[in-house]
Formats: C-alpha cells, sequence, structure tokens
C-alpha cells in the first residue's frame, strides 16, 4: 500500500500526559508525526489533537485503533486531505533594509494574499495562512531577501463530515450505570 | 472535585470521615475487596506503609524481596483469582523495578494496580533524591497511568483504576502518589466507578454478526477453533466448552488459552504456535473456518502471516477493537465480550461432529507421537527429558494442581504436556516472555488459591533472575512446589545456536551454584534427581509435602524442543525434528 498523507483527528479529555500517551503510539510503530497541533474544540472540555503523518492507509487504520484504545481518547478519525478543509499558518521575519528597496516584494505580498503582521524599523512580518504548498511557495521568493526566522504552524483541518462527539458524550450520559 | 466524565456508584463507604491520604489508600483497597498486596518499602511511600502497620489485620501486605517480585506476585494471584492484583513500591528505583511486571501484565492483558510514592509535589522536575518520571516511564506499558498530587483526588483515582484495571480487556494501571498527597489530611468516601465516558470496555455484540459466525461455522467442513486467554478473562469457560461441544469443532489453544479447556477433552487438540503440536498447525491451512476466540493472533502463533490461514473464511471473536484487522485480516468479526457473543452462538449453533475431520487431527497427532512425544516420555535410557518430569508430575498432581511455568525450553514442554483439569490453572508469562516470572507468580499464585496445589517448573536459567524470592516463600511459608529443570544451559536459545548459529554456544552455558545448598539456605526443604530411578519418589514426596518444597532434577543438558516452527515458516511447515 503506497504512503500518503493522512489527517488524524484525536478527541480527548483535558488531561496531563495523553499527548505523550498518543506519540507514544507512533513512536512504538516508528512512524514520523509531520505535524501536530492541539487546542480545545467545539465541545465543551474536549480538546481535539490534529496530527499529520504520511504512511500506508492500512498503518493509520491500524494507529487510530490504538489511540482510540486509549482510556481518555474519546473518538479518533483519519482521513485524507480531500475529505478536509485544512490549512496551515507560516510567519517570515525580514530584514527592513533588504525589503524596502525592492518594489516587488508589495507586488507578490499581494499575489500570495499575505498580511504584513509587523513594520519596524529593523525587520518586517509577514503572515500567510493557506496550503502547505502556498506557505512555501511564498518562502522561496523570500529566501533571497534573507529571512532573519521563519515558522510554520502544523495543519489544522476540519473534516467535511460530521465528527459527532456531542452525540457519543450524550449517550454516556443518557445511559444507566450497569 | 466535581467529576463529569466518569460515573460512580454510592457504596456504604460513602459517609464522609477525616483521615490522611495514605490511610486513604488503605480504605480504597479494602473498598476494591483486596486482601493481600505485594511490595517493598522506601522513602516515598513511608505514609502508606505506616497505615499499612496500623491495618495489618485487614490488608495482607507481602515484602517481597525485589520490587519485580512484587509485580509478577500480583500477576500470579490476579490470573489464578480473576481479581485485581495490587503491587506497591517506592519512587526511583522502587518505581523502575517495577517496569518488567507491568510490561508482562500489559501483554498478558493481567488485571493490576500498582502503587508508586513519588517525591513532594513541590519537588517535581527538580531530580530530586529517587524522583523519577514514573507516569512517563509506564506509559506505553500501562492501560492508564495518573499522578496524584493531591490526598482529595485519592478515592476517584482508585476508583477508575480498579474500573480500568479490571474491565474490557484487562491490564496495569499505575498510580503514582507524590508524598505531601500521602501525608494531607482529606475528606474520605467512597463510590465505586461504574463507567467513563471516553471508554467503552463492553463493545456491543452485533447479533447479525454473531448469526453470520455461527452460519459459518454450521456450514463449514472443516473447521478450526483457535482459543486463547479471552475466554478466561471472560468468565466464559463453560459457554465455549458448551460451543465446542455442540458444534464438534476441533479446539487448539494458544499458550494463555490452555486450561480454559480441560486437556483430557475429547475435542481439545492440542496448542498452536511455535512449538505446538503438529495437527492444528498443519491442518489452520488446510481448514476452510478457523473460528479464533479471545485470542489476538501473535507472531509465535501464526508464524509467517503471507501464508496463515489464507485458505480460511476467518471469524474472530475479539473485545478489544484495536485486535481485530491488526495482523490477520478477519471476514467476520464478532466484537464484544466473549461470554455474551458465545450465549447469542449457542442459539444458532447446529450439532455437528465432524468425525472425518478429526481423522485428520489423529493421524498427525499420531506421527508427532511417533517421532517426538514418544520419545520425550519413555526416553528410558540416557539422561532424563524435561517431559518425563512433567508427566510424573501428571500422575502424582492428576491434572488439579496450578502450573507456573518459566520461560523457555521447559515452558514450551510443560505447556505441551501438563494436563489440566480446570481452569485458571496454567500460569505463565506468555507475550513478554520474562524469564525469573515464575518463582513470584507461584508465590502469589498460592496466595490467591490456597486450597489448590501449586508447581512451579523452571528452568536454571530463569530461576537465577529472581531468585531472592526464595526468601518471600520463606517468611510467607508459602507452600509451593518449585522443581528446576536444570540443563546448565540457557536451552531455548542454546537450541536456536545449534539449529541456526551452526553451534556457537555464545554466552548460553550456564556454571552454576549447588541449588539445593540455596535452598536449604531458606531452610526450604529439598530434594534432587539425578536419575531416572530417582524421579517417582522425589514428586510423590514433592506432592506429599505440606510446607514449600524445592526440587532440583538434573535434565539431559542439550535436549531440543519439537515440534518447532522455524522463524519465517508458515505454521504448515512445522518441523518434527
Amino acid at each position: 500500500m503506497e504512503n500518503k498523507n493522512f489527517t488524524v483527528s484525536v478527541y480527548t479529555e483535558n488531561n496531563i500526559g495523553l499527548l505523550s500517551r498518543i506519540a507514544a503510539i507512533f513512536l512504538k510503530r516508528h512512524i514520523n508525526i509531520e505535524s501536530i497541533t492541539a487546542s480545545r474544540s467545539e465541545v465543551n472540555e474536549v480538546m481535539r489533537f490534529i496530527i499529520v503523518v504520511n504512511i500506508s492507509e492500512e498503518k493509520v487504520r491500524k494507529i487510530v485503533g490504538q489511540i482510540e484504545k486509549q482510556i481518555e481518547v474519546i473518538k479518533a478519525f483519519y482521513h485524507t486531505d480531500e475529505e478536509l478543509i485544512y490549512q496551515e499558518t507560516a510567519l517570515y521575519k525580514i530584514r527592513s533594509a533588504d525589503f524596502v528597496e525592492d518594489l516587488n516584494i508589495q507586488d507578490f505580498i499581494k499575489e500570495t494574499n499575505a498580511r504584513i503582521v509587523t513594520v519596524t524599523p529593523k525587520f518586517f512580518v509577514i503572515e500567510k495562512t493557506g496550503k502547505r504548498q502556498e506557505t512555501e511557495n511564498l518562502y522561496e521568493k523570500l529566501k533571497p531577501y534573507g529571512l532573519m526566522q521563519f515558522v510554520r504552524s502544523g495543519t489544522i483541518a476540519v473534516s467535511k463530515n460530521e465528527m459527532q462527539i456531542s452525540e457519543i458524550l450524550e449517550k454516556f450520559n443518557t445511559t444507566s450505570v450497569s | 472535585m466535581e467529576v463529569k466524565t466518569a460515573k460512580f456508584k454510592e457504596t456504604p463507604a460513602a459517609t464522609k470521615v477525616t483521615v490522611s491520604g495514605a490511610e486513604a489508600v488503605i480504605k480504597c483497597l479494602l473498598e476494591e475487596g483486596t486482601d493481600t498486596i505485594y511490595g517493598y518499602p522506601g522513602g516515598a511511600i513511608m505514609p502508606v506503609y505506616d497505615e499499612l502497620y496500623k491495618y495489618r489485620d485487614t490488608l495482607h501486605h507481602v515484602l517481597t524481596r525485589h520490587e519485580q517480585g512484587a509485580t509478577h506476585a500480583a500477576q500470579g494471584y490476579a490470573r489464578v483469582t480473576g481479581k485485581v492484583g495490587v503491587a506497591i513500591a517506592t519512587s526511583g528505583p522502587g518505581a523502575t523495578n517495577l517496569i518488567t511486571g507491568i510490561a508482562d501484565a500489559q501483554l498478558d492483558s493481567t488485571p493490576m494496580v500498582v502503587i508508586t510514592g513519588q517525591v513532594g509535589s513541590h519537588l517535581l522536575g527538580s531530580d530530586a533524591f529517587q524522583e523519577i518520571d514514573i507516569v512517563g516511564i509506564s506509559t506505553p506499558i500501562t492501560k492508564w497511568n495518573y499522578q496524584i498530587t493531591k490526598a482529595s483526588e485519592i478515592p476517584e483515582i482508585f476508583a477508575k483504576a480498579f474500573y480500568i484495571a479490571r474491565s474490557g480487556r484487562p491490564g496495569p494501571v499505575l498510580i503514582d502518589i507524590t508524598k505531601d498527597a500521602q501525608f494531607a489530611s482529606m475528606e474520605f468516601s467512597y463510590k465505586k466507578c461504574s463507567g467513563i465516558r471516553s471508554y467503552i470496555p463492553y463493545p456491543e455484540v452485533d447479533p447479525e454478526a454473531v448469526q453470520l459466525a455461527a452460519e459459518a461455522m454450521n456450514n463449514a467442513k472443516k473447521p478450526l477453533i483457535v482459543f486463547g486467554q479471552g475466554v478466561i478473562l471472560g468468565s466464559a469457560e463453560e459457554l465455549f466448552r458448551q460451543v465446542v461441544e455442540r458444534s464438534g469443532i476441533p479446539a487448539a489453544w494458544t499458550i494463555l488459552g490452555l486450561s480454559a479447556l480441560p486437556t483430557a477433552h475429547e475435542l481439545n487438540v492440542g496448542m498452536v504456535g511455535m512449538h505446538g503440536n503438529y495437527g492444528p498447525n498443519i491442518l489452520t491451512n488446510e481448514c476452510d473456518v478457523l473460528i479464533a476466540i479471545g485470542m489476538r493472533f501473535d507472531d509465535r502463533v501464526t508464524g509467517n502471516l503471507e501464508k496463515y490461514a489464507k485458505q480460511a473464511t476467518i471469524i474472530h471473536f475479539e473485545i478489544d477493537p484495536a485486535e481485530i484487522n491488526k495482523n490477520v485480516q478477519v471476514q467476520i468479526p464478532v466484537l464484544g465480550d466473549v461470554k455474551e457473543s458465545l450465549e447469542l452462538l449457542l442459539n444458532y449453533l447446529k450439532p455437528n461432529e465432524h468425525p472425518q475431520w478429526h481423522q485428520e487431527f489423529k493421524k498427525y497427532y499420531d506421527q508427532e507421537y511417533e517421532k517426538v512425544i514418544k520419545n520425550d516420555l519413555n526416553a528410558n535410557v540416557g539422561e532424563l527429558k524435561m517431559a518425563e518430569v512433567i508427566d510424573e508430575i501428571n500422575t502424582c498432581f492428576k491434572g488439579d494442581a496450578i502450573i507456573v511455568s518459566d520461560v523457555g525450553q521447559h515452558q514450551m514442554v510443560t505447556c505441551r504436556y501438563a494436563k489440566f483439569n480446570s481452569t485458571r490453572s496454567n500460569v505463565t508469562s506468555g507475550g513478554l516472555g520474562t524469564m525469573g516470572f515464575a518463582l513470584p507468580a507461584a508465590l502469589g499464585a498460592k496466595m490467591g488459591s490456597p486450597e489448590r496445589e501449586v508447581v512451579a517448573i523452571i528452568g536454571d536459567g530463569g530461576y537465577q533472575m529472581t531468585i531472592q524470592e526464595l526468601g518471600t516463600i520463606f517468611q510467607t511459608r508459602a507452600a509451593v512446589k518449585i522443581v528446576i529443570l536444570n540443563n546448565g544451559f540457557l536451552g531455548m536459545v542454546r537450541q536456536w545456536q545449534q539449529m541456526f548459529f551452526e553451534k556457537r554456544y555464545a554466552s548460553t552455558e550456564l556454571v552454576n551454584p549447588d541449588f539445593v545448598t540455596i535452598a536449604k539456605g531458606y531452610h526450604i526443604k529439598t530434594n534432587q534427581v539425578t536419575e531416572r530411578a530417582q524421579l517417582k519418589d522425589a514428586i510423590k514426596e514433592m506432592y506429599d509435602a505440606q510446607e514449600p518444597y524445592f526440587l532440583e532434577v538434573k535434565v539431559e543438558k542439550e535436549e531440543n524442543v519439537f515440534p518447532m516452527i522455524p522463524t519465517g515458516a508458515a505454521v504448515s511447515e512445522i518441523r518434527l525434528e
């Protein structure tokens, strides 16, 4: 089975140590995590991890099974790029002196829909949100001007399909204790 | 602390009393029905030990000689009783010494709660004396773990820990408690945990899947059941026997499934896997329907996955969703509690006998008997064989003993030849293959089932990994019968060196001490067998002993265990020599 990008979404309780428990599952199978983010989710007090990996579908299916097995994981899913709306954000810090003298810059910032976040006499900070290729393109364009710093966030993504986490939690609240 | 993520049931202890965190720990254990715990004291757990002193009449603490021994003893106790085993140790080295036992319990799905002391919460992260991140270390090998830093958390965390350890597919849970949380006072009341919203221990059984399974089983011409420990963990032995008898399907076991069905049962066709029986391994690749019940297709069972039962429709009764299609693609998964699904299955199963198909097993058994078993059991000349010892134990103990084996050649021989009449009688380290498991596990097994005979069968290598637990056996007088099968080698590794490394015996020969003298030093009754003629009487004397007993048997130095599936080979490529 060929490797491709899968985005694993994990809904969890907000507990110390869960990140390490989830990361350990990838480590044990010698799988590199391309990016990982964690934040609160649409459900009150429920966290959501977004983990991007480049592996076969068989592997990602098994990984999701192992993640879901963890006690404090409510539900885990995996999706291909086509099943998601996803974005990354990149920040570019550029020396002002190299920058102001070249008028091309203003043009391609407009072209790429990048945004200037901060301007100081010493440096500019530009922000670009989009697909990996878009932030990558801007990186290539700005590189000749001498990037002082570059950083990119992990992928964040929402699925086209429903996740139904609230329904799972509601079911727990309404079923009687065995 | 208000918790929305879990549910708790009221218990008589729901009325509040003010106690220390340490006393709360003891009260939690008592509320969960714990009567025996295994452990080793030290600085960071001293407040709990102080309470153990006060509660010594209600909660029995067994002082092992090493923390690893405490975990294996707790495992032995859990395996024979079905209750949650409890081990306790201090922080730092006390905690790290528990790791092997926790990992073993994780791989063999043994319910266990492990308690560790931790440095005071103000010292966390300061590299304090005996501070170690035991929660971090134990994360990949626990079903769940948690660090308690406030006394008020103790009841809920313990309730959750016991619930998680014993429910669904059981496993080990570790609770780390900072010393200040043990000292602090709190309002104690106890409610048992009855559910956690992010955890589904018993997936709903799909009746349609059960019907599909029944249909496939009813229509099969050459069906084979392979059962694992799931049958025992799910307390489904009786239902399982009915399924086997109704369907007439030959039933083979994995190493941890052993004793779920009496070994003498006419439909029991023996062990699958690397050193299993000839017939069930070969016929795995000839059956038309393979019914896996409470087992996980371990590589020691399947051999080469590319050539494993490719011709068969595979049915998998399994409680853990992550096990479905993990190693083997199955056509009919039946998720859920085995007791529930087998009960449903019985409604649809048609009586059958499969006489011709059973003849196939008989045929292969006869071949195995001629080439292997006959020579193993009736050597008559030359050095004693391991199987002769097991056979003599069968004769004397009549299949009623709990047999605890260590890891290696003697383990394979024990599991191949030992007779069992009742369930929860085979205690061995299956998944992790932990040498040193048997001696402490036998101690725990004896304490869990004091009315039964417990025989530990151990090689001379593994014995020396936890030999210090003789001290615990001496101190507790737990009447464990210890049999050392001494061949002066790390036999299984030596066998591989002989077969696959041209007899380069790198570091496998052992220069052993006088084991009898060592046991005598612990005031344990001893005996030694160096010749065949002494065996019968020695086993009889061991059987009659009312106290701990040590028997060393000198066995053939370079015996090989067969049948054997070489690594990378298919189960049907099993070799008899």
